[in-house]
């Protein structure tokens, strides 16, 4: 029904979408084809809107009506299952935000930041491809299977379609990736902080402002959250204001300089205090703060960029192309998609779309906007990162994300190197830059969030103007990204435990108690040494630990991504819709490639860990020290890390193969069948339900 | 005009609240006087320490 009524366009709505298009496709143009003089970036932005616009109309329509073929007239979980607390019916807008604030998160920030290496078109256009074709139709397509499935979780529908085994496995790979998430994000914030004491001191003071937060909503004025999340902001306001006085007194300055070992450590102690105590004190309100924050601050970024409409500093296509780049290594083909996951196609959103959202939704004529149109905002974020970081000047930005082995750690060879590489910068403006924002040095401050923090900084610094100003955003925008990376440590910690407990419980059945304190403790430790393991490694790596461990996660997220897509591919056939099989079985092959050479590369080859471990332990044996490493024992610690990185890329690829076999298996039954077999709940007309 | 301007709020609030984890209190308050009248209805304070506690019990629920 909803099909042939779609079909009757008006005139005018159609003249609208053709002059969308023609719009779209020269603002596309010109970013494409204009080369040798910078462009302005709305230009990339007014040719994003319209291709998500474009997307979301006939794409995402596309997906609804003839691979998902949701039905307005179904009665989806939220009405059958309705117990006014988890599965309730709400406004389709309210459902789009709380979904949207569930899938942003640092990972649109960073990648984008980090892949500007090789400049900003083709960053943008996997990106706006990506999106489209695979991530919102990942989105998109687990949460219609998950609203015909009583909104049970990814795994749970993964056992059900193909099998237990597939489940366990897939499993196994979601508790992996969450640590390396949580190690690689905890890793963003060290880089972020190391040698600043503005920066530290602001982060730090977020932890007695969230205690004085979470005894006021306990006890004082029990489930305010929205005041005392204002009051909250002002103090952290004021301790952005008050950083600048420790930065200038050397007294207070040295009580909050840390180098990036012992900020790793603090991570790490703060971690396991922050999972034990009770929620309501540090956890809770913490993620209210960095909630509201987090949406506030993409608004502000949003506005920056309209408003100061920047000239792109960054050439469309670097040199870095070729696989020689100084912030990760490895070719545009497979690292750039895996560089850039959040933003493009995202497994993490996978679990997002098949927790929550489904049990929410009202109606399954809704789940486009929420599950398409959500991911395209993300992406919108994404595409907002990427100008932020290619409005830089470019010798700032490679200063910035370069290791300290490639460019030096004086502003003079990191001039020099990069002045080399054809961006021609001077010693005095990197200088001039990490005075300007309030810092010590800019120099090796990998990890998206202080890039993002200097564009975002100069942005606001155009069009709201004041001495000093621009040092306060940069601090804003650094604590802003810390805030809710440590809350996802948080969180994260926590979920962790619960599932080592778990499993835990099957061995020695009291350790499964949540209240009991031996079960809490030891669960814990063991969660946060998962990923303290990874967050120190970076700490100490050789290339500053950006460079090697962002390509686990990348590899482990997108392959979730692939998982995911795997099951909507199977499940389309177990429906008997063969002929919509390329919709996410096109998306899952190419992520499957990607995820593979990208594993491949990472264990044979000139920029594999396996390479890395040989070349510190063939001069370890002749007894030479290679930097930074100062003795023998720390050139040990490097081997070993490689090797354990090594191990772990072996571990995704096996899962990745694993996956592939069991949904071929499954494929290949569901089309020898010639009925339906997937395992959806029975039709219930939403009108015999509702009122 | 005022009507809008209150609508948005109530929009602008809800959503805020849920993004936190706490749903609407009315609601749940209206769900169970139809569906569970037998039960004492729980003070806002109440309702909203339950969501606390809820809300990290494990599960995703966020992104990177």
């Amino acid at each position: 029904m909803q099909a042939v009524t779609s079909r009757q366009t008006s005139p005018a709505s159609r003249i609208l979408w053709v002059a969308i298009a023609i719009v779209g496709a020269f603002c596309l143009g010109v970013v494409a084809l204009r080369r040798g003089e910078p462009i302005n970036a709305i230009w990339l932005v007014a040719a994003s809107i319209a291709i998500f616009v474009i997307g979301y109309r006939y794409y995402g329509k596309f997906v609804e009506h003839s691979v998902l073929r949701l039905d307005p007239t179904r009665a989806p979980p939220s009405v059958l299952r309705n117990d006014g607390l988890d599965y309730v019916p709400t406004d389709k807008w309210v459902v789009f935000g709380h979904h949207f604030a569930a899938i942003a998160g640092a990972g649109p920030l960073v990648g984008p930041v980090l892949a500007a290496q090789m400049g900003y078109l083709p960053g943008t256009i996997w990106i706006l491809f990506g999106v489209v074709f695979a991530g919102a139709v990942q989105d998109f397509m687990i949460l219609g299977l998950s609203l015909r499935r009583d909104a049970r979780s990814l795994g749970h529908m993964l056992r059900q379609e193909l099998g237990p085994l597939p489940g366990i496995v897939a499993m196994i790979g979601v508790l992996v990736l969450m640590m390396i998430v949580l190690a690689v994000l905890a890793l963003v914030v060290v880089k972020a902080l190391t040698h600043s004491p503005w920066g530290t001191f602001t982060v730090a003071c977020t932890i007695p402002i969230a205690l004085l937060m979470g005894g006021y909503l306990r006890w004082f004025r029990p489930g305010r959250i929205l005041e005392v999340s204002i009051i909250g902001l002002v103090l952290l306001l004021a301790s952005i204001w008050f950083g600048k006085i420790v930065y200038d007194t050397p007294a207070l300055a040295t009580l909050f300089d840390f180098d990036a070992k012992a900020l790793a450590w603090l991570l790490i102690a703060y971690g396991f205090c922050a999972s034990v105590l009770p929620v309501w004190l540090l956890l809770a309100p913490r993620d209210y703060l960095s909630t509201f924050l987090k949406i506030g601050t993409i608004a502000l970024l949003a506005l920056a960029i309209f408003l100061s409409a920047p000239m792109l500093q960054m050439p469309a296509v670097t040199k870095f192309i070729d696989g020689s780049g100084p912030v990760f290594s490895g070719n545009l083909f497979p690292f750039l998609f895996i560089t850039i996951a959040c933003g493009a196609v995202s497994g993490w959103h996978s679990i997002i779309a098949s927790g929550t959202t489904p049990k929410l939704l009202a109606n399954e004529g809704q789940a486009r906007l929420v599950g398409y149109g959500g991911m395209l905002m993300e992406a919108f974020v994404a595409i907002m990162a990427l100008v932020a970081a290619a409005s830089l000047h470019p010798g700032v930005y490679f200063a910035m994300n370069s290791p300290g082995a490639i460019i030096g750690t004086t502003v003079q060879d990191a001039a020099t190197t990069i002045s080399q590489w054809g961006f021609v910068v001077t010693p005095d403006e990197l200088i001039q830059t990490a005075k300007n924002i309030g810092e010590n040095t800019i120099l090796s401050r990998a990890g998206g969030a202080p890039t993002l923090a200097v564009g975002m900084a100069q942005l606001l610094h155009n069009i709201l103007p004041g001495g000093g100003m621009m040092a306060f955003w940069y601090h804003y925008a650094i604590l802003f990204e810390a805030l809710f990376i440590l809350t996802t440590v948080d969180a994260g910690t926590r979920v962790g435990r619960f599932m080592i407990q778990e499993i835990a419980g099957l061995i020695h059945k009291p350790l499964q108690e949540t209240a009991s304190w031996t079960g809490n403790l030891l669960a814990t430790a063991i969660c946060v040494f998962l990923w303290g393991y990874f967050l120190y490694q970076g700490a100490v790596d050789p290339l500053g630990g950006i460079n090697t461990l962002w390509p686990l996660f990348g590899i482990a997220n997108q392959m979730l991504a692939a998982i995911a897509l795997m099951l909507a591919t199977v499940v389309v056939v177990t429906l008997k819709r063969e002929r919509f099989v390329w919709v996410p079985g096109i998306p899952a092959l190419w992520l499957i490639v990607c995820t593979l050479t990208a594993g491949y590369e990472k264990l044979v080859g000139p920029i594999s860990f396996t390479a890395a471990a040989s070349k510190y332990s063939a001069a370890l044996q002749q007894g030479q020290l290679l930097a930074p490493a100062k003795s023998t024992a720390a050139m040990q610690q490097i081997v070993t890390n490689n090797y354990v990185d090594m191990a772990l890329t072996g571990l995704f690829m096996a899962l990745i193969v694993a996956m592939v076999l069991f949904s071929l298996r499954a494929l290949i039954k569901a089309w020898q069948t010639n009925h339906p077999t997937a395992h959806e709940e029975p039709y219930v007309a939403l009108s015999s339900v509702a009122g | 005009m005022k009507a809008t301007l209150q609508a948005l709020r109530k929009w602008a609030v809800q959503t805020a609240r849920l993004c936190c984890g706490v749903p609407d209190y009315d609601v749940y308050l209206q769900h169970l006087r139809e569906h569970h009248p037998e039960r004492k209805l729980p003070s806002y304070e109440e309702f909203f320490r339950e969501r606390q506690e809820a809300r990290y019990k494990g599960g995703g629920g966020r992104c990177c």
